[in-house]
């Protein structure tokens, strides 16, 4: 690939340049959605309607925080939302055997990190490649929560709790579950950015082994990595289950693919080492308002599902747009060349 | 295992050699070796698991992901990977019932052309995305996932199609049997034939396996890398898409629902089947015993009376146990494989 790329000597970004990133085009795209669904429909701007998007997105949001870490490491983790399924089901189970819901949650949120942890020991001490790891660990999950609670919901959960899936914060119209995740996108980003685990992390995505021998512990921190993935992905289970008011053991189904969509939406390279906290939170941001228009304009979850499809493929394609441009221009001009070095010796071959 | 662990530690080299090359040569061999411990076990336990009936089905059942499995398998060969089959074969089983409610009189033939048609059609967007853009497969095949399946679910709606407006002849080619096998086990069986010996004695099917070892060196060494992966997109997607009409006529009933998840399946069943998941190593053979083998495993939980809210635990817990003994044995293996390279150079 490289051999092809023009390679230019880096010089000082102008200010042009430095608007030119994906985290600008993703604003762009999030101005035209907001746009686009305050034409589609009139209530899409209503303070209400805020509180909807947001119910809707916010467990999805929060399991593909620490999924971005993950991918940025250049590992991925598609168990996700069979973990949540996994945590909600555990969560019903002990709160029906009568533990106090705030203790079952605390064994919940454990059961997390050892899901997590599972997943990450494999990736790490094994040495397994995270992708047929979780996609194995995916299905596992699945099935214990179906051993959990076979072919039934299960809620009786306390009223003040279950509030938080139709009552806002007091006063605002902001749901809990995009109260905590502002909080972590904020703690997130800090340690991406500020912090030399963050600086790690890109490391080890850019170039494992150079990672490695510059003293950076590779293996401990895609290990936390998968540990932190498996306690937000309880922490999303109980909100999800406290939401609905009920644990079913299929619950969450198929949303491993809603959160990687958003990560890669977001400008996370899937080969790791690239990527930023602003774009995924864009990218979350898009996707809500993007559902919510279109649900709005009565367009079916199905449909719905070709735009954002389309949305994802557009996505990896128009960042290399000019790269694609440039190498179509050099493959014609070279085969112009081609042409020309032909006529002038008829015999042709290397002299 | 113990003893191929025993032969490793205190044999001569040239015995380990033997034995690494017996091991890397046949790595189906331990996928047969462990469907035979499976059906054997069974059976112990139920001997109608060794009917004919019940090998028959286990045969079918198995059919479809192991074709799927099969064009996969070409894919993941050249470190990509194909997550759109599940959908492409959803959309091409939907197209063929929809073709027999519109025009009941038409020939097998044709609906089989349009359904491996509709799926080329598919795996060509899928393969030229990725190649003339240069961005991942992962990426582009999940994008392409939702578009197909949300197509599919646009078109069906809530609408079902029944057994009932499907002719007799293509309800046959589900239960149908040739000499007492079913034809959905010949056609597979006939598929992975044609594709090892591609695979194995054609230069483009080596090419895959050179251009999934290491894309770059392979484009240097002059291997038309993205015509290759591209022609590996346009295969599995029209194999998918065959594989959906064969889909239709086993279950016998369709709607927008058709294939779902069935891409993390078949991907199960190819690192079952020894195919890295990284490219550059794997045979289309093993992918389609890590089909058979996975399929047997969740038949036999139902019939020694495993609750079948266990099964998918199980499944799971056996997935990981089994990407791990893989990874195990390559790791025993490499030094002996070391060794044996350079006593050849």
């Amino acid at each position: 690939m490289s051999s092809e790329t023009a390679r230019t000597a880096p010089a000082a970004p102008t200010l042009l340049q430095r608007l030119m990133r994906w985290e600008s085009a993703l604003v762009l795209l999030l101005i035209g959605t907001v746009v686009l669904g305050d034409r589609l429909s009139p209530a899409f701007l209503k303070s209400g309607n805020f509180f909807y998007v947001g119910l809707n997105i916010g467990e999805v949001a929060i399991i593909a925080l620490p999924l971005a870490l993950i991918v940025i490491t250049g590992e991925i983790d598609l168990s996700v939302a069979s973990m949540l399924g996994l945590s909600g089901t555990i969560l019903a189970d002990l709160t029906s055997r009568g533990v106090n819901v705030w203790i079952a949650m605390a064994i919940t949120l454990a059961f997390g990190l050892l899901m997590g942890l599972f997943n990450g020991l494999l990736v790490t001490k094994v040495g397994l490649p995270s992708l047929a790891v979780t996609i194995g660990t995916l299905t596992l999950y699945r099935g214990i929560a179906q051993i959990v609670l076979p072919n039934s919901s299960l809620g009786g959960f306390p009223e003040s709790l279950t509030n938080i899936g139709v009552v806002p914060i007091r006063g605002t119209q902001i749901p809990w579950s995009i109260a905590i995740y502002a909080v972590l996108v904020v703690g997130f980003a800090v340690t991406l950015h500020a912090t030399p685990v963050g600086r790690a992390i890109f490391a080890i995505g850019s170039n494992q082994e150079a990672a490695y021998f510059s003293g950076i512990r590779v293996k401990r921190i895609k290990l936390g990595l998968f540990v932190l993935s498996g306690f937000f992905c309880a922490l999303a289970g109980i909100l999800f289950t406290l939401r609905f008011a009920s644990a079913r053991y299929d619950a969450g189904t198929g949303l491993e693919l809603n959160a990687v969509l958003i990560v890669l939406l977001g400008g996370i390279s899937i080969f790791g080492g690239r990527g930023t906290m602003l774009g995924l939170v864009l990218a979350t941001c898009v996707i809500a308002a993007l559902q919510s228009g279109l649900t709005l304009h009565l367009m079916s979850p199905q449909d719905q599902n070709v735009v954002i499809g389309g949305l994802l493929v557009a996505s990896v394609i128009l960042p290399n747009a000019s790269s694609i441009y440039g190498r179509a221009r050099t493959r014609i001009a070279s085969a112009g060349a081609r042409r020309a070095s032909r006529r002038v010796t008829p015999s042709g071959g290397p002299s | 295992m113990s003893g191929i662990d025993a032969a490793l530690a205190g044999a001569p080299r040239a015995r380990a050699h033997h034995l690494a090359e017996i091991v890397v040569r046949f790595r189906e061999l331990g996928i047969v070796l462990a469907l035979l411990i499976v059906v054997g076990g069974t059976s112990i336990d139920n001997s109608r698991f060794l009917s004919s009936t019940s090998l028959q089905q286990l045969l079918s059942g198995a059919a479809i992901v192991a074709l799927l499995a099969i064009g996969e398998t070409l894919v993941i060969v050249t470190r990509n990977v194909d997550l759109s089959i599940g959908s492409i074969l959803g959309l091409s089983a939907y197209a063929t019932g929809a073709i027999y409610v519109h025009h009941p009189g038409v020939s097998l033939v044709l609906v089989i052309l349009a359904g491996a048609a509709i799926g080329l059609a598919c795996g060509i967007v899928n393969g030229a995305i990725t190649t003339l853009c240069r961005v991942p497969s992962l990426v582009v095949t999940l994008g392409t996932l939702y578009v197909i399946r949300g197509l599919d679910a646009s078109w069906a709606g809530g609408n079902q199609i029944n057994s009932s407006s499907l002719p007799d002849s293509f309800n046959e080619l589900g239960y149908g049997k040739l000499l007492g096998v079913p034809y959905l086990g010949l056609i597979t069986i006939a598929c992975v034939i044609v594709a090892t010996y591609g695979m194995r004695s054609y230069r483009s099917g080596r090419d895959l396996y050179a251009i999934g070892s290491n894309p770059e060196a392979a484009r240097l060494a002059g291997i038309p890398v993205d015509l290759r992966v591209f022609a590996t997109f346009a295969i599995s997607g029209a194999i998918a898409g065959f594989a959906g009409v064969l889909w239709l006529a086993f279950f016998g009933s369709v709607d927008s629902t058709a294939g779902t998840g069935y891409e993390f399946e078949v991907v199960a069943a190819v690192v079952v089947g020894g195919v890295a998941i990284f490219g550059g190593s794997g045979s289309v053979l093993g992918a389609a015993l890590g089909a058979l083998l996975l399929n047997t495993i969740a038949s036999s939980l139902v019939v020694i009376n495993v609750s079948s809210y266990w099964v998918q635990a199980i499944q799971g817990a056996l997935l990981v146990i089994a990407i791990a003994f893989d990874r195990l044995i390559s790791l025993r293996l490499a030094p002996a494989l070391r060794t044996r390279r350079s006593t050849r150079e």
